[in-house]
């Protein structure tokens, strides 16, 4: 076990690095002028020449990046080209609002798969279940925008039950976090599904339905928890598809986390702010994973980690 | 003799052909309907629409200005600028198909390639490509997509360029561990000990293998590509106005949504119906082509 963790977390900080690599790489050769940005149109090229000496830019591009990578590991991500701030204060900044937009979204979608999941589960082959597995499909293919400004328009704009867009309060955190989940809440019905399915048959419950327990004890007390603990190792998995999410989710409610962040440094070419964000979402999702195979064999003792 | 035949004909009857299978499976068979749907709509696109797509309509606009809603003249209303939004959908599903096809395309292409060869030859270069798709998978996805396609000038070709490289990850895996199965197998090393080049075994004995599998990630494939093509056109750094596009269709309009709703959601149910035909056909295909992956039903 010991060896096993030894060994991923090392692994984890080898795909990190390479993140961190390939990403800064990506941004050096694209043909994106960071100087031009900050000098402004009318600069001349003795100013643009003296903004790219300031910040090192003129050097070449493995001393750039061995620069950039002795911060990275001392956690200092460099400072922002247009707003003079640390990228690190930047990001610690709206990080609490991305984060709890996330446990909105495991929230919403842990609540909306899990009992869907269960309803077709329980009613295999009926209607219900066709109708419930056509939604988790259509869940799975809804731009989230479009769910979005879907939920904005019949929440918001017609019913006026939660504010348009914003953050502070408890109602602006609903919108944003149901339409962040409503993807996973797609996967997760499906595998709650199959995963309900497959306990429904097992020895296990016959037993406790021969034995004579209720309906519903037997759902509750013998199916569902065994079907959700395989479901619970997801979540670790889900943060790679909220880091995708967020940029669009936060664009359309005005939620000011790191997704906005990123956004706007993307369309100021800013580019240490985004390094920054993308070296928080690959740790981000590495550990997730990590997290999710660690998981694993104590929710299941038959999987044995190798 | 006649006993082998009679086993083999029986094995093809009660093994239909995948189309007939496939016909069978109602929800499969309206995601195929509406994907075939929208490929007539955008191939003659020039013959059905009323109007020129970026035609700006004088009577499109209300005496004060605003959209007209759907109904009467226009079938889907106008947008802002007083072009007919159908005609801008219809034109709108060529560019939705052309990336789907294009860069999903290119993703099975990148991925199959670096898939088989990782997981064929194995060794170091088996080693250093499957780190590299792992360095992918750490990415996240969009953002990584956003930010080539914003910094390059974004255009059709370009975005199709940045969803494949994006996307090919998934693929490349899937066919690594089908490969490496394949290439223990004891028919492969049959046709090594007889001699049989590298490029013949890869090409005649793996590959073929690997259609079905290919078949249906390609087809769940161009789901992905449809969404992250309308995400990025959305935002505004995918395909460029003029040119319509389902989601910049969405992204030129919404800051006039509240009242004008349709041009908002016409153009997302469409992305929404065809991401889903794609995803309903793809998954029949699986059920019908990989029967190890079934576990859904």
């Amino acid at each position: 076990m010991l060896a096993y963790l030894i060994r991923r977390l090392v692994q984890t900080a080898l795909i990190l690095v390479g993140v961190s690599f390939v990403t800064f790489l990506l941004l050096y050769v694209l043909p994106a002028d960071p100087v031009r940005q900050i000098a402004g149109r009318s600069a001349t090229a003795q100013t643009v020449e003296n903004i790219r000496h300031q910040l090192g830019l003129d050097q070449p591009f493995i001393v750039q990046y061995a620069n950039y990578f002795s911060g990275l590991v001392q956690g200092d991500f460099g400072r922002s080209y247009l707003q003079k701030t640390e990228v690190g204060a930047l990001i610690a900044s709206r990080l609490p609002a991305t984060l709890l937009l996330m446990l909105g979204a495991i929230f919403c979608e842990l609540l909306i798969g899990l009992t869907l999941g269960s309803i077709a589960a329980i009613k295999r082959g009926k209607w219900i279940d066709q109708l419930l597995m056509v939604f988790s499909f259509a869940a799975v293919s809804a731009p989230q925008f479009v769910v979005g400004l879907l939920a904005l328009y019949i929440f918001a704009v017609k019913l006026g039950w939660f504010p348009i867009g914003g953050y502070g309060t408890f109602a602006h955190l609903v919108l944003p976090s149901l339409t962040l989940g409503i993807m996973g809440s797609g996967w997760y019905s499906r595998m709650m599904r199959s995963s309900m399915v497959d306990v429904l048959r097992a020895d296990f419950i016959r037993t406790a339905r021969a034995k004579g327990l209720t309906r519903w004890r037997v759902l509750g007390r013998h199916a569902l928890p065994n079907a959700i603990l395989p479901i619970i190792a997801m979540i670790g998995i889900d943060i790679g598809l909220f880091m995708s999410g967020i940029v669009v989710v936060e664009s359309v409610f005005g939620w000011p986390g790191i997704g906005q962040l990123a956004w706007q440094a993307i369309q100021r070419v800013d580019i240490p702010i985004i390094m920054g964000v993308t070296m928080v979402s690959a740790t981000a999702i590495v550990l997730g994973n990590l997290l999710a195979d660690l998981i694993t064999p104590f929710i299941d003792p038959r999987i044995k980690l190798r | 003799m006649t006993e082998l035949s009679i086993k083999t004909t029986t094995v093809s009857r009660a093994d239909p052909t995948v189309w007939a299978q496939l016909f069978r499976r109602k929800l499969a068979m309206f995601g195929l309907g509406f994907i075939v749907l929208i490929t007539l709509g955008a191939i003659f696109a020039p013959l059905i629409a009323p109007f020129a797509p970026d035609e700006q309509l004088f009577e499109g606009l209300t005496l004060q200005g605003a959209p007209m809603a759907p109904g009467g003249q226009f079938l889907f209303g106008t947008d802002l600028l007083g072009r007919d939004l159908f005609a801008r959908v219809l034109y709108g599903a060529r560019t939705s198909l052309i990336i789907g096809v294009v860069a999903n395309g290119l993703a099975l292409m990148i991925g199959t390639l670096i898939g088989v060869t990782a997981g064929y030859f194995r060794g170091w270069i088996g080693a250093v490509l499957m780190r590299f798709t792992d360095l992918m998978m750490a990415f996240p996805v969009l953002l990584l997509a956003i930010c080539l396609a914003a910094i390059f000038q974004p255009s059709l070709w370009i975005v199709a360029m940045v969803i494949a490289f994006v996307n090919w990850v998934q693929t490349a895996r899937v066919v690594y561990t089908e490969t490496s199965a394949l290439a223990e197998r004891e028919f492969i090393a049959a046709e090594k000990t007889l001699g049989a080049g590298t490029l013949r075994i890869l090409f005649r004995h793996i590959l073929p293998h690997l259609v079905p599998m290919i078949i249906v990630w390609g087809t769940l494939g161009i789901s992905t590509t449809v969404l992250l093509e309308a995400t990025l056109s959305y935002l505004g750094v995918g395909v460029q106005p003029p040119t319509p596009s389902w989601g910049n269709i969405i992204f030129e309009n919404q800051t006039y949504f509240q009242a004008a709703p349709w041009l908002v959601f016409i153009p997302g149910a469409m992305i929404l119906l065809l991401a889903l035909s794609f995803n309903l056909l793809g998954d029949a295909l699986r059920d019908i082509l990989d029967p190890t992956q079934r576990g859904m039903r």
